[in-house]
């Protein structure tokens, strides 16, 4: 490991040094994938994002594939109903490592407007660990953009070892989510207690 | 003698080069899978179906080849219309020879059309 002082000096010098780490952590930031897959109204803005006004391509996260096994991010843009859910955990499931979730929109996240209905899940974090929440709705592209760089300094911070080493080089990370069924009245389980836990209400 | 032999070798070195080019990322890729990255398959993620709905029933299913009959009986329609068109526009400039020949034409499409009917492909089921 290099001092930053150091560091700086040399690169006053011309003399540029980083960490192999660091390197590596610099593509994958640089070249996020993110799936296909839009819900609702959200994903015309993600949309929006991708095209030439708000060009996504600027982080390198322009190439949106159709498919699960070629993406890296899963963008949940729209209200997540729960006819919906097992799809978008089995999605998630066939995605390769490592694999990031940005839960776009007030829906996603937690139901939003449609929060009491009887059909909408409570946003997508009670099954899949999501890394970056959007409030919004739906969110302007300019906070898609946002969530990117924040998903993007997620991962350059990321250490290759120690504890919270991304899933990819963790076995011990589960590869597949259990994906919820349709039970007699909601989803069954209705939660992942892995990822999510009920808040307490401090009394 | 020499010069001409060298200049083969040049070749091979550029296909061996060329290969090389080719096979070093992805043996990079099958090393770092191997020793860093561990693998975790599913059945979620072998699946074959990837728009996450769960495949239903067999591919290896038998397909009814009786769509034939429907060929069939559409060429009949379809060519008659076809040549009925132009043969009703220019009837009555047609010399007696055209006449028959139509004529016969249209026999055996309707020849077509008495075999489906009699073997009861008309009626609904």
């Amino acid at each position: 490991m290099i001092e930053e002082g150091l560091k700086s000096e040399l690169q006053k010098q011309g003399v540029y040094v980083t960490t192999l780490e660091d390197l590596y952590n610099w593509g994958r930031a640089n070249s996020v994938w993110p799936l296909t897959f839009g819900l609702a109204c959200c994903a015309i803005e993600m949309m929006a994002a991708s095209m030439a006004r708000y060009d996504l391509a600027r982080f390198g996260a322009e190439v949106f594939r159709p498919s699960p096994r070629q993406a890296d991010l899963m963008i949940v843009a729209g209200t997540v109903t729960k006819k919906m859910a097992p799809l978008v955990v089995r999605l998630y499931n066939q995605m390769p490592e490592p694999k990031y979730v940005i839960a776009m929109g007030a829906c996603a996240i937690s139901g939003g407007p449609f929060k009491q209905g009887y059909n909408v899940l409570k946003g997508i974090d009670r099954y899949l660990p999501v890394d970056v929440m959007i409030p919004g709705c739906p969110p302007r592209p300019e906070a898609l953009i946002h969530a990117i760089m924040t998903l993007q300094e997620k991962i350059l911070n990321q250490r290759l070892t120690g504890p919270d080493r991304p899933r990819h080089l963790n076995a011990d990370v589960p590869g597949e989510y259990p994906v919820p069924a349709y039970g007699k009245h909601d989803l069954e389980p209705s939660k992942n207690p892995e990822v999510w836990q009920p808040p307490a209400i401090p009394r | 003698m020499q010069a001409a032999q060298n200049s083969y070798l040049v070749l091979v070195l550029l296909a061996v080069a060329a290969v090389g080019f080719a096979a070093a990322p992805l043996a990079m890729a099958w090393a770092w899978a191997k020793f860093f990255s561990p693998q975790k398959p599913g059945k979620d993620k072998n699946a074959t179906y990837e728009c996450g709905l769960e495949a239903k029933g067999d591919a290896w299913i038998h397909f009814r080849s009786e769509y034939y009959l429907y060929g069939i009986i559409f060429l009949v329609f379809d060519v008659e219309t076809i040549f009925l068109l132009p043969f009703a526009v220019a009837f009555t400039g047609l010399p007696v020879g055209a006449f028959v020949a139509m004529i016969v034409f249209l026999l055996l499409l309707v020849e077509g059309l008495v075999w489906a009917w009699r073997k009861g492909f008309l009626t609904w089921k």
